[in-house]
């Protein structure tokens, strides 16, 4: 725990509900949590708990009945679209279990393009990011032509290029197999290590969760 | 360019009527006609005798002629007015006139009445030959289309009155009676008016001693005016130098009854040509040469682009003469087919009176 | 802004990976602005034209002044009138012949020529001296001169030996015009001192009365809006107007399916761009950024392409309306730059009409919905009957249109009613086909063939529009021309009379030629015949005076009549009247109309209609020598002659030696026959022409629909390789179901393509021409039609299937390695 680290996120009082079937489904009720930088923390919960929910409230996805969520200095909840747009864009980045690569971009491109509508495109980063995560030979390829390992290494190298405070993965092994799932989480660690953002990752595996600096479970919409 | 050789009257353009109607090209053309030594019409030569009413006719062998005449009025009220009619003619070539369409004759005319807050103007052009235009010399008659200036009974041969001018446009009309109970007056020596010192000339009278009666109406009110009117007659084959680009040209009334004609030919070297006419009550005249006239302009407007001098100090320190010239209304632009500046001028200073401003190659 | 930029390099990223699909879109945008582009050329073309031919004639945009009873009047009357304030200018009008061909001469006057009278002035005053002075010029169209075969500055002689001005090209000018200063014609035309009409200008101004000066010798016309030329061509640019609206639907329903399937497949990666932090805005702005840009690229190629079109449809375009109304059009297509400005906005705004529903999509598009890339086609479920309830709203109001509408206007929207109806009904009768051949098949995999049709029509409805719009308006226009031509020929033969026609040069000459004529014994029979122009609330009348004879009985068809219709005629009280002018006067045989002649109105009864193809102005036929009572003045120049065929060479050659007569004035019945044949022809060249292109357009979208389907449809036929399927029976599958379907279409646009025949026939040609056709039906021409079709449909399919049957099996199973 990187104890005196200033806290990147933290999230207070959150609720959210949805209606479905026509019922209220309260789905957080009254979230507490924080991050600190360089902090790496496992989210887990069995299905439905709403650890995806937290994420995408977050990233700013979706929007909050109640609660606070800070980044840093500045309250998501209170920004506009286009506010937490640009949040996304400059200070957070997201990793997620279908890889969401551009299948039109090649793997190059697809590290570079988040870093570059942000305006943040460092060129000495990006080489380490593509040593580090062993893409060298790929860069000329398309998402189709990489196994899913690749494609997944590709989506965490792009989230953190634009240097986020805060990197948000949601089950990025879950397509993967153990092997290769605890490589591209070797690497994640690595590199939020090497880059001093907070790590945020939704698991329902106790195995990768124990990897992390500390385990958050998520139980019936309350951190338990 | 095509104000560099626009003319009207006294700037003798030859090629005016042409000009007007061709455009640049035809007009370079008419103006190259000029500088070659009238091509075929009849010569300017000093010594001729006038013969009246024969000279208030067309004079076909020479190249370019007008009928001018230019009026200062008033209305009941107070209210000023100038009125302008204007014939010319051209010839397209010389040699016998030709009957029909076939006449090498073209006709324009111009007319205008100007008041301190508007200026009407309207244009028309004729071929010569089947009476839609035309001189007639006895009983005299002037016209083109509609406008008409008319010898009305007894009509002086040597006086050209009494008259009656009429013209109309889209949104003017006048009708004017002239009286004058004096003779005509030879401009320059004996009539032959010099307008270079190389030698080009004109054939030029006035009758400047015209007393005017009649109606202007301007859309479609009509006022009762009274006033002053000036005449000009001239016609030459070769007026202009290659050099001159304009004219600034002053009939003026003044107050004590004398007349006074200045105008200034303007050259490209700035050797401007001045010449003048004082003419006492008497109809006895003195002529006034370059030296003798001092002409500077006082005031500028702007109009489509062009800075025209419309005020003006005049000077003649022979005849203790000096004068402030403003205008009636600066903007008595003519915007017909070649464009000029034509419009009643008052002036005040050692003499006092009305007159007529025209200036062209602006 | 360099965001911006990268943005808009990630969505093009797109496009370098599917180039077929931007390709697709490209076409689509392209061909639907060349086709429009390319008729509105063709219209602006002629109304240019026209407008100069209005200008140059001072005709019917100008005010005139004409004789009230004669041809001319003194020019003195133009002197008064300029001295009584009138700004009037003197034209005089006549013909002359050079090298044997009839040209129009006008003498104009430059100096009092009205500025507003078009063109003229220029033509008049740039170098007036030149123009006025003796010779003077000769202003010549360079199409003239070049008929002429003359060369600018030759001074020609007329037929008659006189020596004509030097002439000089005038491109402004319309053709067969010939421009002289008003002198100069006044002495060609042994008019002295004589006008034909005076022009008025704008300029107002003090004017005395009329009669004040002129008494009742003449007569003021107001000018019309529009042109005669304009209002008589209307109807044929309207034509033209309607197919370049066709082609570019057509070509919208490509632009329209190539967007959709490009936004489907690039839901994600927008989906995955908003994630990493691109607004709304910015992606919607960006989104409509590559659109106008791909819009402006397809709209400069397509404006070349209509350029392309224009030009070589304008002989054709030209030639129709030549014959057609006399209309002169230049051969060389000129355009404004308002033309292109129009076009590029027309590719601009048929792009966003397109891709309408996608752009509202990618605005709403939520982020975080589940990511199911072709979940459009079970919308397109619901959309069907969406679809299917406003077809048959059009229908209706189609329905509608044809019972109370009664204007060209109305005819063409009931056309476009019926076409978009049941181009809006074909996925659901597709749909109703199908599942009955579903539940008729049996066997597992004849099961899945008709199911899977079924699921990939929304795929292909589009295309299949498109192709029903094509091929029924392919139908529905061949037919017409078919009728048209089968109908036009049977009544030129019976129309064209007589033997051999000519026209002498005047009433002296006529008369020397039929004594001459009653002495040779081959000539059968003399029919004089004569002709008279007057005017019937406004509109152009010409009156044919036929003599009484029985090979007019005998021959000249009549649609309707009265039982002693011919010798009715005799009498002087009765007359035939043209079916377009019986339609606009709502005449029946048995009523009567009121004619003006100079004498005062001649009462005329109906006695028959006969149909009068071609014409534009109304005819009335009476009988010659109450025609010549009543319009004593007409000139009695024109003979038909009976002749035995095998003697008619001989015949025509001696009256050619001995009268001088040329091909103009002296024709036989097989010249005269073949040369309308061939202007009827030409007028249809340009439909039949924009109708292959339409055609073209349709399988063009039906090959790139099946070209953007093909790779989405994989995941359908993987399962079925699995099982044992090879990927050559594969690929027959596929065909034979695209096949099908192409022919379901096909088969449905034939009883719609004879519908639009109908229309065309009985309500839109009714309409614009006055006229009616007998309906026929060609199966062998509709035959021929349905195997072109299917041949498009072949090639189309073919390309696709061909990919498959060649298709690695990894490709397959990689659809099972990766869910997406």
């Amino acid at each position: 725990m990187a104890i005196g680290n200033p806290i990147v996120l933290s999230v207070r009082n959150l609720t959210k509900t949805y209606r479905a079937a026509g019922e209220q489904i309260a789905v957080l009720r009254g979230v507490n949590l924080s991050v600190a930088a360089g902090e790496r923390v496992a989210l887990s919960g069995e299905s439905g708990s709403g650890k995806s929910t937290l994420l995408h409230l977050i990233a700013g996805l979706d929007r909050p009945d109640g609660g606070e969520i800070r980044l840093a200095d500045s309250s998501v909840s209170d920004l506009t679209d286009a506010g937490r747009a640009a949040l996304r864009r400059d200070r957070l980045g997201l990793v997620f279990q279908q890889f969401n690569l551009i299948p039109s971009l090649n793997v190059e491109d697809n590290l570079a393009f988040q870093s570059r509508i942000a305006g943040r495109h460092d060129p000495a980063w990006h080489g380490e990011l593509v040593e580090r995560l062993g893409l060298g030979g790929l860069l000329h390829r398309y998402p189709e032509q990489l196994s899913g390992g690749q494609q997944q290494r590709v989506a965490i190298g792009r989230a953190l290029a634009a240097k986020p405070l805060l990197l948000l993965a949601d089950e990025p092994t879950g397509n993967l197999d153990e092997a290769t799932a605890d490589d591209v989480l070797a690497l994640a660690r690595d590199l939020v290590k090497r880059s001093g953002c907070g790590f945020l990752m939704v698991t329902h595996s106790a195995r990768l969760a124990a990897t992390l600096d500390r385990r958050i479970n998520l139980h019936a919409g309350l951190i338990a | 360019m095509n104000d560099k050789f626009a003319i009207s009257r006294r700037a003798f353009t030859g090629g005016a009527v042409v000009l007007g109607l061709g455009g640049k090209a035809a007009l370079a053309q008419g103006f190259a006609g000029l500088g070659m030594n009238g091509g075929g019409f009849a010569s300017v030569i000093p010594g001729k005798t006038f013969a009246f009413p024969a000279d208030h006719g067309p004079h076909p062998d020479y190249r370019i002629e007008w009928w001018y005449v230019t009026t200062n009025l008033m209305d009941a009220a107070g209210i000023a007015y100038g009125a302008q009619w204007t014939l010319f003619r051209q010839a397209m070539q010389p040699g016998a006139q030709q009957e029909g369409w076939a006449n090498q004759q073209i006709w324009m005319g111009h007319a205008a009445v100007t008041r301190a807050d508007t200026h009407r103007y309207s244009e028309t052009f004729a071929r010569g030959g089947v009476g839609q235009a035309g001189v007639e010399p006895k009983p005299f008659r002037a016209w083109i289309d509609s406008w008409q200036m008319r010898g009305l009974d007894p009509i002086g041969d040597d006086s050209i009155a009494p008259l009656e001018l009429t013209a109309s446009g889209t949104d003017f009309s006048y009708t004017l009676r002239l009286d004058a109970d004096r003779a005509l007056v030879l401009q320059g020596d004996g009539g032959y008016s010099k307008k270079s010192e190389r030698g080009q000339a004109s054939y030029y009278y006035s009758q400047p001693y015209f007393k005017v009666a009649g109606s202007i109406t301007i859309d479609d009110k009509p006022a009762q005016v009274t006033g002053r009117a000036w005449m000009d007659r001239e016609w030459s084959s070769q007026p202009l130098t290659s050099d001159q680009t304009g004219w600034d040209w002053l009939s003026l009334h003044l107050n004590e009854g004398e007349k006074l004609m200045l105008f200034r030919l303007r050259q490209a070297d700035g050797n401007n040509y001045r010449s003048g006419n004082w003419i006492l009550p008497a109809g006895k005249t003195e002529q006034l040469a370059s030296a003798d006239i001092e002409m500077t302009p006082t005031a500028f407007t702007e109009i489509e682009g062009r800075k025209i001098p419309v005020a003006w100090r005049i000077a003649i320190p022979r005849l203790a003469l000096s004068i402030e010239c403003s205008p009636l209304n600066a903007r008595s632009w003519m915007a017909t087919s070649f464009r000029y500046w034509e419009g009643p001028i008052s002036f005040r200073g050692s003499h006092g009176g009305v007159g007529y401003l025209e200036m062209t190659g602006y | 802004m360099s965001r911006l930029v990268w943005i808009l390099a990630v969505l093009l990223s797109h496009w370098r990976r599917h180039p077929m699909q931007l390709a697709t879109l490209l076409i689509g945008l392209i061909s639907a602005t060349a086709l429009w582009s390319g008729v509105q050329a063709l219209n602006l073309q002629a109304r240019t034209s026209y407008d100069r031919a209005a200008a140059t004639f001072g005709g019917a945009r100008t005010a005139m002044l004409v004789s009230r009873n004669s041809a001319t009047f003194p020019q003195q009357l133009f002197v008064d009138l300029r001295r009584a304030g009138w700004p009037v200018s003197p034209v005089v009008e006549g013909r002359i012949q050079i090298g044997g061909r009839s040209l129009r001469l006008l003498g104009i006057e430059p100096v009092t020529l009205p500025a507003e009278v078009g063109n003229a002035p220029a033509i008049g005053k740039a170098g007036l001296q030149s123009f006025v002075t003796p010779p003077g010029e000769m202003l010549v169209a360079p199409e003239t001169l070049s008929e002429l075969k003359l060369t600018e500055g030759v001074t020609p002689l007329a037929s008659d030996g006189t020596l004509l001005p030097p002439l000089r090209v005038q491109p402004q000018l319309v053709p067969d015009v010939l421009v002289v200063d008003i002198g100069i014609a006044q002495r060609l035309l042994k008019m002295p001192d004589q006008i034909s009409r005076l022009l008025v200008g704008k300029a107002k101004g003090r004017r005395a009365p009329l009669e004040n000066i002129a008494g009742d010798k003449l007569r003021l016309v107001e000018p019309d809006a529009e042109s005669d030329l304009e209002r008589l061509t209307d109807s044929f640019h309207l034509n033209l107007t309607a197919f370049g609206l066709l082609s570019f639907v057509v070509g919208l329903f490509i632009v329209n399916s190539a967007i959709g399937l490009a936004f489907e497949q690039r839901l994600p990666t927008l989906r995955t761009l908003r994630a990493c932090g691109v607004s709304a805005g910015m992606l919607n702005a960006v989104l409509l950024v590559e659109l106008v840009s791909l819009a402006l690229v397809a709209g400069i190629v397509g404006l070349v392409c209509g350029y392309l079109i224009a030009a070589s449809l304008l002989p054709d375009v030209a030639a129709s309306l030549r014959g057609l109304y006399g209309a002169q059009i230049p051969g060389h297509l000129t355009l404004k730059r308002e033309w292109w400005i129009a076009g590029i906005t027309i590719s601009v705004i048929g792009a966003l009409l397109a891709a309408t529903t996608s752009l509202l999509r990618a605005i709403r598009l939520p982020v975080l919905a589940a990511a199911q890339p072709y979940a459009w086609q079970q919308a397109q479920h619901r959309w069907l009957i969406f679809q299917s309830a406003l077809a048959l709203i059009v229908l209706a109001t189609g329905g509608g249109l044809l019972w109370y509408g009664d204007s060209l206007v109305s005819g063409f929207a009931v056309l476009a009613a019926l076409l978009l109806g049941a181009a809006l009904g074909l996925p659901a009768i597709l749909e109703r086909v199908l599942s009955l051949g579903q539940r008729s098949a049996h066997r597992p995999l004849a099961a899945w063939f008709w199911a899977d049709s079924r699921q990939q029509l929304s795929g292909l409805s589009l295309a299949l529009m498109a192709l029903l719009l094509a091929l029924a308006v392919n139908v529905g226009v061949g037919t017409m021309v078919e009728s048209f031509s089968r109908t036009f020929i049977i009544w030129l033969d019976g129309r064209l009379a007589a033997d051999v026609y000519l026209n002498a040069a005047d009433d002296t000459q006529a008369a020397e030629i039929r004594a001459w004529l009653r002495e040779r014994p081959e000539v059968a029979a003399i029919l004089p015949s004569g002709r008279a122009d007057t005017q019937i609330g406004g509109a152009p009348i010409e009156i044919l005076g036929l003599a009484d004879h029985a090979t007019y009985r005998d021959r000249w068809p009549l649609l309707q009549a009265s039982a002693t219709a011919w010798s009715r005629l005799r009498a002087g009280d009765a007359g035939f009247v043209s079916e377009q002018l019986a339609r606009r006067l709502k005449l029946g045989v048995g009523d009567s109309l009121d004619v003006p002649a100079p004498g005062g109105n001649w009462r005329l009864e109906v006695v028959g209609i006969y149909a009068d193809y071609g014409n534009p102005k109304g005819q009335i036929a009476v009988n010659i020598a109450a025609l010549t009572r009543r319009f004593p003045q007409i000139p009695l120049t024109r003979l038909g002659l009976r002749v035995a065929p095998a003697a008619v060479p001989a015949l025509i050659s001696s009256l050619q030696d001995k009268f001088g007569l040329d091909g103009r004035n002296l024709v036989d019945q097989a010249r005269l026959k073949a040369e309308s044949t061939r202007i009827f022809n030409r007028t249809f060249a340009v439909t039949a022409a924009l109708n292959t292109f339409t055609l073209g357009v349709a399988g063009i979208a039906l090959l790139t629909s099946l070209l953007t389907l093909g790779n989405s449809r994989l995941p359908q036929l993987a399962p079925l390789w699995a099982i044992g399927v090879t990927r050559r029976r594969l690929a027959a599958i596929e065909l034979a179901k695209t096949m099908s379907v192409a022919l379901i279409t096909t088969v449905l646009a034939l009883p719609l393509g004879l519908l639009v025949a109908w229309c065309l026939i009985a309500v839109v040609n009714v309409k614009a021409f006055g006229w009616r056709l007998p309906f026929h039906v060609f199966p062998l021409q509709l035959l021929e039609l349905v195997g072109v079709a299917m041949a498009a449909s072949l090639l189309a399919a073919l390309i696709p299937m061909i990919k498959l049957a060649r298709m690695q099996p990894a490709s397959l199973v990689k659809i099972f390695a990766d869910e997406r």
